[in-house]
C-alpha cells in the first residue's frame, strides 16, 4: 500500500531530487521563486500578495508534518488561528513592532502543539487526523466562549500594525507585504533546513517503517512530537502574519475549514514537495479571490470538486507532476 | 432528582442521534477502512430532504422516516460506486479527503439551493407535548427519538448476530484480518454496507429534522463530535459507537445544564482522557502497528 507521504514522489525520486539536483538548478529554482515573492505585490493587489505569502508559508509547515513524517494533521488551524489571536492579543495590548508580536504568537502556538501533539502521536494515520481535528474543533469553542478575550463572534478588533514608526509600513498594504516577507522567507528556510538535517533524513525513516527506525533505537515518538511542535511554530508565523495583515482575526481562522483548506493547498501542490504547497495556496487564494470579487458565494462547490478530482485523478500534485515528468525525462 | 431525569431524557435524545449515526460511521469503517467525513453532510442531507419532502409533497414525518433512509441508501451507494472504490486500495486516508471535498460540495450546493436561514419542520401533533413522568413533564418527542434509536439499534444487532450477511460485517469490521484468513468474500457487502452506514445518517437527520435547525451547516458541527464520539468508544467497534453516541449525549446534556461554558469542551476533554488512558477508545482493539 502506498503511504500518502510518498504520492507527491516516489520514495526513490524523492531521493533522486535530494541527491541528484544540480547545484545550478537549484540555484534557478530559488532565483524564480525569490523574482516571485519579490514581483507579487506589483502583480496582484497587495492584501492578497500577503494571503497568498501566508498561506503558502502555513501549506510548507503542514507538509513538513505531512510529507516528511506522514502525519496528516486536520486541525492546523489551531496553530494558525491560535497564533492570529496571540499575535492580535500581543499587538494590541503591549503595541510591540509587529514581527516581535508574530514571534510571540509562533511561540504560543508552539506551547499550544505540545499537549495536543503529545496527545496525538500515540495514534497515527487516520487517528491522528480525527484526534488533531478533535483538538482544534475544541480550541475554536474555547475561543467562542472567551469573548471577553477573542471577542467572540465579533471577532478581535483593532489589531495595529506598528513597525518602528515607519508609516509607509504601517498604512501601506504594498510596503507592509515587504517588511512582513522576511518572516515568511525565514519559515520556508527554516522547514527546508529541517528537512535536509539529519533530524530531517530520521523523519523519512520513520514515515516509511517506524518499527524499523524504532529498533534501531530512534525514540519515534518523541520525533514525531517535535516535528509537530515545530510545523505548529510555522504554521504560527504564517498565521501572524495573516493577522497583522488584515488587522483582525476572526472565528473561521480556528475552524476545521481552515485546517482542510491547508490540506487541500498541499494536495494540489503535491504532498512531500515542501514548495508544492507554495503553488497550491497562490492557486487556491487567487480562485477563492476572484470568485468573491465576481460574487460568486458558493466557493465550497470549486474547492469541493477540486479537492475530489486531486485526489481522484491527481494525486501527486502539481509540483509531484512536474519533478516525476522531469526525472524521467533525464533518466530516459 | 426531576431535573437529573430531565437532562438524562435530554441527553439520550441528543445522544440518539450521536449513536445512530456513529454506528453507521463503524460499519463504513470496519468493512471499508474508510472513515467518512461527509457523515455529517449525510446527516444534513436527510434532514433537508424529509424538511423539502413534507413542503413540496406532504410527506409525513412517518414516511419521511422510511423513504429518506432509503433514497439515502441509494445515494450512498452511487457514492461507493462512483467516488470511493477507486481509493479504497490506498491509503484510507484519501478517502478521508475525498469525503471531505464531498462535504464542501454538498454543504455549498445546499446553502445555494435553500439558503442560510434554515428551513421550516413542523412537528406532527401526535409528538407534540410533554408526559407526566414521577412528576416531570418530559418532552414526547425526545422520548420518540430515543424509542427509534434504541429500536434500530436493536434492529442492528439482531442484523447483525441473527443473519449470515450480519456476521460476515461483524466479522469483517471487529476481525478483518481472520475474516480475509478464512476465506469471506468482504468485497461484495463494500456498496451495500456504505449505502447502509449513509441511511443511518440520513435517518438520524430525519429524526433531527423536527428537533434542530434545518440548515447546510448543521452537519459541521455533529461530524466533529461523532469523529470524537468514535474516538471514544474505539472506532472499529459497533457497540462502542452506540455506548459513545448516548455517553457523549449525556456529558452535553448535563454539561449545558451544570456548566454550560464549558458544554462543548466537556466532550474534548473527555476523549483526551481517553486517548491518554485507552488509545484504542474504550471498545477498540489495539491497532496493528503500520
Amino acid at each position: 500500500m502506498t503511504s500518502i507521504a510518498t504520492a507527491g514522489a516516489s520514495v526513490s525520486e524523492q531521493h533522486a531530487a535530494i541527491a541528484g539536483a544540480r547545484p545550478w538548478q537549484r540555484l534557478v529554482l530559488l532565483g524564480i521563486g525569490l523574482v516571485v515573492a519579490l514581483g507579487l505585490p506589483w502583480f496582484v493587489y497587495p492584501p492578497v500578495a500577503m494571503d497568498i505569502a501566508a498561506w503558502a508559508l502555513f501549506a510548507v509547515a503542514l507538509d513538513l508534518l505531512l510529507g516528511y513524517c506522514g502525519l496528516l494533521s486536520f486541525g492546523h488551524a489551531a496553530f494558525w488561528g491560535g497564533s492570529a489571536y496571540a499575535t492580535g492579543l500581543i499587538a494590541i495590548h503591549l503595541g510591540v513592532p509587529f514581527p516581535v508580536a508574530v514571534l510571540g504568537g509562533a511561540l504560543f502556538a508552539m506551547v499550544l502543539a505540545v499537549p495536543i501533539g503529545y496527545l496525538s502521536v500515540k495514534r497515527s494515520g487516520i487517528y491522528f487526523a480525527m484526534v488533531t481535528l478533535a483538538f482544534a474543533q475544541m480550541l475554536f469553542f474555547i475561543a467562542n466562549q472567551a469573548s471577553s478575550l477573542t471577542g467572540g463572534e465579533n471577532g478581535l478588533q483593532g489589531v495595529p500594525r506598528s513597525f518602528f514608526g515607519i508609516e509607509a509600513v504601517e498604512t501601506d498594504s504594498f510596503f507592509f507585504y515587504y517588511a512582513a516577507l522576511p518572516i515568511i522567507l525565514l519559515g520556508m528556510w527554516a522547514a527546508w533546513r529541517i528537512v535536509h538535517s539529519p533530524f530531517g533524513r530520521v523523519l523519512v525513516a520513520i514515515r516509511d517503517n517506524a518499527p524499523r527506525a524504532r529498533a534501531l533505537g530512534y525514540d519515534v515518538e518523541r520525533y514525531k512530537l517535535i516535528v509537530f511542535v515545530l510545523s505548529a511554530g510555522l504554521s504560527g508565523l504564517a498565521g501572524g502574519v495573516f493577522a497583522v495583515s488584515h488587522g483582525f482575526v476572526a472565528l473561521p481562522e480556528l475552524h476545521w475549514a481552515t485546517s482542510g483548506e491547508v490540506v487541500l493547498m498541499t494536495v494540489l501542490g503535491g504532498i512531500g514537495t515542501l514548495w508544492g504547497g507554495v503553488i497550491g495556496a497562490g492557486l487556491i487564494v487567487m480562485l477563492a479571490d476572484y470568485l468573491a470579487s465576481s460574487g460568486f458565494d458558493g466557493i465550497g462547490i470549486v474547492t469541493g470538486t477540486v479537492f475530489v478530482t486531486v485526489v481522484l485523478l491527481f494525486r501527486r500534485g502539481i509540483w509531484g507532476t512536474a519533478r516525476h515528468m522531469w526525472l524521467s525525462r533525464r533518466s530516459s | 432528582m426531576n431535573a437529573v431525569l430531565q437532562y438524562t431524557v435530554q441527553g439520550l435524545a441528543a445522544g440518539s442521534f450521536y449513536a445512530l449515526a456513529a454506528l453507521g460511521l463503524a460499519v463504513i469503517f470496519g468493512v471499508l477502512g474508510v472513515v467518512n467525513f461527509a457523515h455529517g453532510a449525510f446527516y444534513m442531507l436527510g434532514a433537508v430532504a424529509a424538511a423539502v419532502l413534507l413542503d413540496t409533497v406532504g410527506m409525513s414525518l412517518w414516511l419521511a422516516l422510511i423513504v429518506v433512509p432509503l433514497l439515502m441508501l441509494v445515494f450512498g451507494m452511487l457514492v461507493e460506486r462512483l467516488l470511493v472504490r477507486w481509493l479504497l486500495p490506498l491509503d484510507p486516508l484519501y478517502n478521508l479527503l475525498l469525503t471531505f471535498g464531498l462535504t464542501l460540495l454538498l454543504v455549498d450546493l445546499v446553502k445555494r439551493r435553500y439558503g442560510v436561514s434554515g428551513l421550516p419542520y413542523e412537528r406532527p401533533s401526535a409528538l407534540d407535548g410533554r408526559v407526566q413522568l414521577a412528576g416531570v413533564g418530559l418532552p414526547v418527542y425526545q422520548l420518540f427519538v430515543i424509542g427509534v434509536a434504541l429500536l434500530v439499534c436493536l434492529g442492528v444487532w439482531l442484523l447483525m448476530t441473527r443473519t449470515r450477511v450480519g456476521m460476515i460485517v461483524r466479522a469483517a469490521t471487529e476481525r478483518p484480518e481472520l475474516a480475509g484468513a478464512l476465506g469471506i468474500n468482504v468485497g461484495r457487502w463494500v456498496t451495500p454496507v456504505f449505502g447502509f452506514g449513509v441511511a443511518l445518517a440520513g435517518l438520524a437527520g430525519v429524526l433531527a429534522a423536527p428537533f434542530r435547525a434545518i440548515t447546510a451547516e448543521m452537519g459541521s458541527d455533529f461530524i466533529i463530535i461523532l469523529f470524537a464520539v468514535v474516538v471514544i468508544g474505539g472506532l472499529g467497534s459497533i457497540v462502542g459507537a452506540v455506548v459513545g453516541g448516548f455517553l457523549v449525549g449525556l456529558v452535553e446534556a448535563f454539561g449545558q445544564a451544570y456548566a454550560p461554558t464549558f458544554a462543548q469542551v466537556l466532550i474534548f476533554v473527555l476523549m483526551a482522557v481517553v486517548v491518554l488512558a485507552r488509545p484504542a477508545g474504550l471498545f477498540g482493539r489495539e491497532e496493528a502497528t503500520a
